[in-house]
């Protein structure tokens, strides 16, 4: 298949956009870097294209993909529904796996929300400037993402309605607090802060873009709603100075803070003695698992947008490559945690730690164990060629396997350790109800319908930051000329 | 008191850069400048004063793992001591990845608003937008008229090479 903004890259198209350059300056395209943004955009441009897309009546493609994901949440909350009013014992249970599909789930969408922490802040720290046509998308990925992640653990708790418990509150029950060197505290704090932070960096960033559509909007609803949300903002250099260091110092927080909330995660399993668990590489592991998962996520998510947005101007193959080689580079980075892990319980001479290896590979889930080996380790590998990370069918599709793959991970390191630990006499084995599989299904459900909502009601770009990149490889007075 | 104002209107943000610099050099005295998005390097040339956001952020984080940190001995070891497996009451080092997560959320939540009440930005303000696309592709510079020898049409003439769209005079309004 041809993507019809390959042609953009193109010498051709090179050639006619130096044409159009003013004869006086050269085009200097020798020099800078290619462009990030295409159809050599002026600011109204990108002001029209982004904005436009809120206004129109939403396709019937629209209709379609949010008619399946609602539904798809349908059998979610018909399941939880279920679920809440009988026990957690309609999942598949059993006194040994005390936890599996429900902790596999939240590991995995943690992990996805990583990705758009890493665009956002990291990315931003190490002033990689593609990141503002993803940002805002993956941002919002971010959030519907650790949404459903927290679900999970509350859910599991049988008793949602005293989820609170978690929280360190004055009560009177005489004084009884929370234990503070339980993992799980540390996770309840490191999901709820992440949260937060991640709503408030997204809000943050969009302030600008809402004021945009406020002055621009001739609804009068929209233009009270977005002159709610927008705070009054009027671009005046003084806020813009103290804005690009707020987000400057947001970013650094947010940096450490995405490492540490998945290493917090790792530790759930990392602080207990049961085999395969018990291990100083998981919080790394999990880490690069993390942004490895996330970023497959950002793709699948952003083929789709930008075919059905027609945004394949502002994401476009650059964009696309870039996110392949981070997905390369984290792959690597998966695969020898994998690798690590292995030799470290040959080396370890622990009977138990060889055991549980052995037994991931070739025990009763050895098909998952393989199943995540050639999606996590093989999968990726195709990444190196240019061609393949520039067919965005292809990539496409090896997004989706790395996506399952990254769930059998987390599934693999929850199950085998959990089915088979010390005492043989309590091994058992795990097999998912349909209302486990409803579950998983009703998150997806979930994260598809916020991110389609997204979609139909925000701007899916940054557009004061993809302004601030259009000059971005372009000759300054072409641009806008 | 009101004053009398110029306002200004470009089109890209190279000429916005080399007006502002230019009117700054002149001894003009300028307002404000108005921007789709933050160009950088305008914050200097007009002269606006580094915020000092980053020193609320810092003292924001430190007591919020101040106060996170003696909440957890004050919980753990005063309030309601309980002997977890022989540890210590007070295990800081089990304490440290919650201090960790508050001290973020404090600077984190704390920045912004800072942000918000320094810029005066809050839900419901009437914003007093300068030019009606300065938030989609208009640049603008506000000069304040200082006194009777200012002189718009050397202003125009200053401003021409960079591309002036719009030049007019306003009356500022009373807040």
């Amino acid at each position: 298949m041809v993507e019809p903004s390959t042609a953009a890259f193109a010498p051709a198209a090179i050639d006619t956009h130096a044409v159009a350059t003013p004869a006086e300056h050269k085009p200097a395209w020798s020099i800078l870097r290619k462009p990030l943004i295409l159809g050599r955009k002026t600011y109204g441009e990108v002001t029209h294209d982004i904005c436009s897309l809120l206004d129109r009546k939403p396709t019937a493609a629209w209709w379609g993909a949010f008619f399946v994901a609602a539904s798809v949440l349908g059998i979610g909350i018909a399941s939880v529904t279920y679920l809440i009013a009988t026990g957690v014992g309609v999942w598949g249970l059993n006194n040994t796996v005390g936890w599996a599909f429900d902790i596999t789930n939240f590991v995995f969408w943690i992990g996805i929300g990583h990705a758009g922490t890493l665009i956002s802040a990291i990315l931003f720290l190490f002033r990689q400037r593609w990141r503002t046509s993803v940002n805002r998308s993956a941002e919002a990925m971010t959030i519907f993402a650790v949404i459903c992640a927290g679900l999970f653990p509350i859910i599991h708790t049988g008793r949602p309605w005293f989820a609170y418990w978690l929280i360190p509150y004055p009560n009177t029950r005489g004084p009884l607090w929370v234990n503070f060197r339980s993992p799980l505290v540390w996770d309840m704090f490191a999901i709820a802060c992440y949260f937060t932070i991640s709503l408030v960096f997204w809000y943050v960033g969009l302030i600008p873009d809402l004021a945009t559509l406020r002055d621009r909007t001739k609804s009068k609803i929209k233009k009270a709603i977005y002159s709610f949300f927008s705070l009054g903002w009027e671009g005046s250099t003084r806020t813009w100075h103290r804005y690009e260091k707020l987000y400057l110092l947001l970013a650094g927080l947010a940096t450490p803070l995405v490492v540490s909330v998945h290493t917090i995660v790792s530790w759930d399993f990392a602080t207990s003695i049961i085999p395969g668990w018990h291990t100083t590489i998981l919080p790394p592991y999990f880490v690069a698992g993390a942004v490895f998962s996330g970023f497959a996520m950002v793709l699948t998510l952003m083929l789709i947008t930008r075919k059905v947005m027609a945004l394949e101007d502002y994401i476009t193959l650059y964009h696309i490559e870039q996110m392949c080689k981070i997905i390369i580079a984290t792959g690597g980075m998966v695969a020898l945690a994998y690798m690590t892990e292995l030799f470290v319980a040959y080396y370890s001479g622990n009977e138990y730690e060889r055991f549980t290896f052995i037994n991931r590979a070739l025990g009763p889930y050895a098909w998952t164990y393989w199943t995540m080996v050639s999606c996590n380790v093989l999968v990726p590998q195709f990444f190196w060629f240019k061609k393949i990370r520039t067919n965005v069918t292809a990539v496409f599709i090896l997004s989706i396997f790395i996506n399952i793959g990254m769930w059998f991970e987390r599934f693999v390191i929850v199950m085998t350790s959990l089915t088979r630990d010390y005492l043989p006499a309590s091994w058992a084995g795990f097999t998912p109800t349909l209302l486990d599989i409803g579950t998983l299904m009703g998150s997806f459900g979930l994260f598809f319908t916020l991110f389609l909502l997204f979609a139909r009601f925000l701007p899916m770009i940054a557009i004061g930051e993809v302004k601030a990149v259009l000059s971005y490889g372009v000759h300054p007075k072409g641009e806008n000329a | 008191m009101s004053r009398r104002l110029l306002v200004s209107v470009f089109g890209n943000e190279h000429d916005l850069l080399g007006a502002t610099k230019a009117a700054r050099e002149k001894g003009y005295e300028i307002v404000d400048v108005y921007t789709p998005y933050a160009v950088h390097g305008l914050d200097t040339a007009m002269g606006v004063r580094p915020t000092r956001l980053a020193y609320v952020c810092f003292a924001l984080g430190l007591s919020g793992a101040v106060a996170k940190l003696g909440f957890q001995i004050w919980t753990s070891a005063w309030n309601w001591p309980v002997n977890v497996g022989g540890k210590p009451l007070i295990s800081i080092p089990a304490f440290v990845p919650v201090t960790f997560e508050v001290m973020v959320l404090f600077a984190g939540v704390g920045t912004v608003l800072a942000f918000f009440l320094r810029s005066k930005l809050f839900p419901g303000k009437k914003p007093s937008v300068v030019y009606d696309r300065v938030t989609d592709d208009r640049f603008v510079l506000v000069l304040a008229e200082t006194d009777a020898a200012f002189d718009v049409r050397k202003v125009r003439e200053m401003f021409k090479p960079f591309g002036l769209l719009h030049l007019e005079e306003r009356l500022e309004k009373e807040e």
